[in-house]
């Protein structure tokens, strides 16, 4: 049982860390049906942002965890005015090549100014030190932190895509871009705020990330990037708590098998549970059934 | 004068269809004494295979995301299957007997695990397709690394594979490859598919039954991804399970969307224009990547449809298109 | 019909265009290959060793060359790809004329160039693929063209597993490995085989993927477990994490690993208090007195900045080790040096002396070193 309880505290931890990067990716999707590839490599930056800002600018959690998200919001701003913007009225697949093309060079060029090789966060001090024990069972405050910043965060999402006169403008958007821009809605700037936030969200990703396990590398957003938009599509792709159910599933998920079956196969079975899952449910756990119009 | 028109059209046909034939023929043959001659060496003929094995990913791959307009991420599974295959058979049976048997063998299974995985994911829309197929993958390449570790030797890889593929066989299958692919999609089952990418609803109420339409596209795509598996096995002597990664597959889509979603030729351009652009790159040790990024998003910015769009190349075409420069030119030419 | 020769002719001379002219060794220079992993999933490994292979050759260099000849490389990227890296040896061999060609750093992308040495005549060398029949062809037999200077897995694994037994008096071991690597499951084996026939027996064995950051899943599953050891067989991005989250959940049993091990960055990852208790086995000790490893640690930190890593004197021992074979060669063909590469006796690296044995194989020492509080802190010389 208690071995039980410190899988469940382990599989809750991995998943606030899928979600808190499935939220992004499905904000982005939402809004203009786009796999944003390069939303993994955000995060990869909003880490070593985070590492800058604790390291050579000796900044607290805090004021980093916001200059990451704020660096973070400018970039995915900036990358959609760039390489998706133009392409607005082009096929979604040609938005994806681009969007492969803006992932490697996120990633290469960081590479080339950082170097590959993996490195450490500083330290940390004071409250996410503290190792809790309760019997045998062990969590840590920085599992806390993780866990409390993604359910804020996604409250907080929440609260904007449903009552403010913004998140209308995007649920508008994400309906029908041309109805919307006949209802007075600038497209444009909504589409670049839902850019902003998504981007934001990343950047936070990356420095808990950075804090919690220590660690980043320039391709360090390729297999969570994946997952996480795996889990966007479990959950429903475009629907805030669809994201965060799958992220928290498919963390869960890997969790148990590796505890209790063979970790060999962790990732095989994910993907099972999710085909089969799919073929279900055709849109997610969440996804409207879309009804085509004839 | 009806007769006399039908003549002159079957006339024109047959006259098309010899020149292809004169022009593959004299292709073959030009590279081959290219090579005889050594001008054609080791690096360009290793390069020419890469273009060739992409050639046969894109096309089939084409088929089905171009054509049929089916979003596959899993491409690189039925690859690695084809690959597979023919290098345990060759490593066991080192003849060309062995070689072309491996290579069928694989081709046939990748598309009976195209069938099986096909089926029922095939009702799935969209990006759901693309993570479904993508998961399917991603199962075939653990599988090879753990579930079969002892008969592929788990991550390890296979090597010492007998290389088989030279240019003859590649001429061939790479030629085979385009030519059936280009006549099924010039056939009424290939016209059906492109009514189904077209739009799903009203090809059903003209009585074509979609999923049987997608499942052929789908299958026919994945035996021709085991041929290119099979041909890069008996090439390059080495192959592990994580080659075919979801980055292979989307390498592979990278090809298809820069030639052109429903144009063969757009992939065949394509392939070759990347090989050359990579080729360009090699030297850029360090920010090869970076260059390579950068190019993508130029190309797609500037031509969101792709290289071809979803033109073929013809003889019309060039002809067009000569006389539209020549016209610029103020005629001379 | 003309249209379509000329269309064929412009195929043609595109093809043409890829042999762009290559100057050719001139007298005065010795063209060496270099063939890296420089972008895509092993970059940390290609770019290490590239960094080591770079200041051994400026080092010859600026002594003088070799016989009085400066080398010059050629150095391309792989991307980490076995299908580019057998197109760019080809493009070495047969565009640049190199006399030989160091790397690539992984077993799979330098297993790719084997056939590509074997026609052309031109020695291939590594210096960290690991896989124990690299240099093996199917039939048993030694490619003539193919060397390395690293153990090969089978000796690793044997090593730690003795010591275990014999220094640790270990009995029950937990194996966590690295599916997806062929050096990981390569040494995990090997450990397993050894450490079962002097009577041990293995618990469990536990596996994650390269680029995995959590570990508490298999933690808190062999936390529950009876053993003695934890062997830890992977590289220094997740052995450091590894390490981590076991010493945080409170396992402080030994923790044994390769020369997968050996880099400050595991040190940065575990942290300083995790790490103790942990055992690995390497190539050379930064406390073995050796004059030769202490002026390539102080040397290489003035150049880089950092503390060197396996890879980068791995690296470095590479160059220096072909330069003295093409040294000793009677004449700059691929047969000579191949020749003299497979003469090599005693030649003193870096990472140990090591004599080439008839598999092409470096017979050499191996250490197996402690480390208490992240610092090497006793280290036992084990002569093959």
């Amino acid at each position: 049982m208690e071995r039980f309880l410190q899988q469940l505290i382990n599989g809750i931890s991995l998943g606030s860390i899928y979600a808190l990067i499935a939220l992004g990716y499905t904000m982005v999707y939402g809004i203009i049906n786009l796999i944003n590839f390069a939303h993994g490599d955000v995060y990869m930056i909003g880490a070593y942002v985070g590492y800058f800002c604790m390291t050579t600018l000796k900044l607290g959690f805090f004021p980093s965890l916001l200059i990451s998200m704020l660096v973070c919001a400018v970039l995915g701003v900036t990358i959609e005015k760039i390489a998706y913007k133009p392409l607005r009225d082009a096929t979604r697949i040609a938005v994806l090549i681009t969007a492969i093309g803006v992932s490697l060079f996120i990633e290469y060029a960081t590479m080339f100014f950082v170097k590959p090789d993996s490195r450490s966060y500083p330290p940390l001090t004071g409250f996410l030190t503290k190792n809790y024990y309760i019997g045998n069972l062990f969590f840590s405050a920085k599992q806390i932190l993780i866990i409390c910043i993604t359910v804020v965060l996604m409250a907080l999402l929440q609260f904007i895509v449903k009552k403010t006169r913004i998140g209308k403008a995007m649920r508008a958007v994400s309906l029908d871009r041309d109805a919307a821009q006949l209802m007075g809605i600038s497209v444009d700037r909504t589409i670049s705020f839902t850019f902003l936030i998504g981007s934001a969200l990343a950047g936070a990703a990356g420095i808990l990330v950075g804090i919690y396990y220590n660690s980043i590398n320039p391709l360090m957003g390729v297999m969570p990037g994946l997952k996480a938009f795996v889990a966007a599509v479990f959950g429903g792709i475009g629907t805030i708590p669809g994201a965060m159910i799958g992220g928290y599933f498919i963390g869960l998920v890997e969790v148990m098998v590796s505890g209790y079956l063979d970790s060999m196969y962790r990732d095989a079975v994910v993907f099972a549970i999710l085909i089969i899952i799919l073929i279900v449910k055709p849109s997610g756990l969440l996804g409207k059934e879309m009804r085509e119009k004839v | 004068m009806k007769k006399l028109s039908q003549d002159a059209s079957k006339n024109n046909k047959w006259i098309i269809t010899v020149r292809k034939w004169i022009i593959l023929v004299l292709f073959y043959a030009i590279v081959q004494i290219l090579i005889m001659t050594n001008v054609i060496n080791d690096y360009i003929f290793s390069t020419l295979v890469t273009v060739c094995i992409n050639v046969i990913l894109a096309v089939s791959l084409n088929l089905i995301t171009g054509f049929t307009g089916q979003f596959s991420l899993g491409h690189a599974g039925f690859m690695s299957i084809g690959a597979y295959t023919c290098a345990l058979i060759t490593l066991r049976y080192p003849t060309v007997w062995g070689f072309l048997g491996g290579l069928l063998l694989g081709a046939v299974l990748a598309a009976i695990v195209g069938i099986f995985v096909g089926l029922p994911t095939l009702r799935l829309k969209g990006d759901y397709l693309a993570i479904a197929t993508l998961g399917m993958a991603e199962i075939i390449k653990i599988f090879f690394r753990n579930v079969l570790e002892d008969l592929t030797n788990g991550a390890a890889g296979l090597s010492g594979i007998p290389q088989f593929v030279n240019w003859t066989w590649l001429f061939v299958f790479t030629a085979g490859t385009v030519a059936l692919i280009s006549n099924f999609i010039n056939s009424s089952h290939g016209r059906a598919c492109i009514s189904v990418r077209e739009d799903e609803i009203a090809a059903e109420a003209m009585g074509i039954n979609s999923t049987k339409y997608k499942v052929i596209a789908f299958v026919t795509g994945a035996f021709f991804a085991g041929i290119a598996g099979a041909i890069y096995s008996s090439y390059f002597y080495f192959i592990s399970p994580d080659m075919f990664d979801f980055q292979k597959s989307i390498d592979i889509l990278v090809v298809v969307v820069l030639g052109g979603m429903g144009s063969i030729s757009g992939s065949v351009i394509a392939s070759i224009v990347l090989a050359l652009i990579s080729t360009l790159l090699q030297s850029f040790s360090e920010v090869r990547m970076v260059i390579y990024g950068v190019l993508l998003i130029v190309i797609m910015l500037f031509r969101p449809q792709g290289i071809m769009g979803s033109k073929e190349l013809s003889f019309s075409v060039v002809k067009k298109w000569a006389q539209g420069l020549r016209q610029k030119n103020g005629g001379i030419a | 019909m003309k249209k379509v020769l000329v269309c064929l002719l412009v195929c043609v001379m595109a093809l043409t265009l890829f042999t762009a002219c290559s100057a050719g060794s001139s007298s005065d220079v010795i063209k060496i290959g270099i063939n890296y992993e420089l972008s895509g999933g092993s970059a940390t490994y290609g770019q290490s060793s590239v960094e080591g292979i770079e200041m051994a050759i400026d080092e010859i260099n600026q002594a003088g060359g070799i016989n009085g000849k400066k080398i010059v490389t050629v150095k391309y990227d792989n991307e980490s790809k076995e299908s580019e890296a057998a197109t760019l040896a080809n493009k070495l061999v047969s565009q640049d004329k190199v006399v030989a060609i160091l790397g690539p750093a992984t077993t799979g992308c330098f297993t790719s160039q084997i056939p590509v040495a074997n026609k052309n005549k031109v020695p291939i060398i590594t210096g960290s693929a690991t896989g124990d029949n690299l240099t093996l062809a199917a039939d048993g037999s030694v490619h003539e063209y193919v060397f390395r200077i690293c153990f090969n897995d089978s000796f690793q694994g044997r090593v730690m597993a003795n010591f275990a037994v014999n220094n640790l008096s270990a009995k029950k071991a937990v194996i966590i490995m690295d599916s997806s690597s062929d050096y990981s499951k390569g040494l995990a084996n090997n450990f397993k085989d050894t450490f079962t026939a002097a009577g041990g027996t293995i618990v469990a064995e536990e596996a994650y993927v390269e680029g995995d950051t959590d570990f508490n899943a298999i933690i808190t599953k062999i936390k529950g477990l009876d053993f003695d050891i934890i062997y830890l067989p992977g590289y220094y991005n997740e052995a450091g994490l590894i390490i981590k989250q076991a010493r945080t959940q409170g396992i402080d049993k030994p923790i044994l690993g390769g020369d997968g091990f050996d880099s400050p960055v595991l040190l940065e990852l575990a942290g300083a208090e995790a790490l103790n208790n942990v055992y690995f086995t390497n190539h050379y000790s930064e406390i073995d007195e050796d004059p030769t490893v202490l002026k390539f640690i102080s040397d290489f930190e003035a150049r880089y900045g950092k503390k060197p890593n396996a890879f980068n004197a791995l690296g470095y021992d590479l160059a220096k080790f072909v330069a003295d074979a093409i040294s000793r060669a009677e004449n700059l063909s691929g047969e000579a040096i191949k020749n003299a590469l497979a003469d090599t006796e005693n030649f003193a690296g870096v990472t140990g002396t090591l004599s080439v044995d008839e598999k092409h194989n470096p017979v050499k020492s191996i250490f197996v070193i402690e480390l208490k509080d992240g610092v090497q802190h006793s280290s036992v010389k084990v002569n093959p």
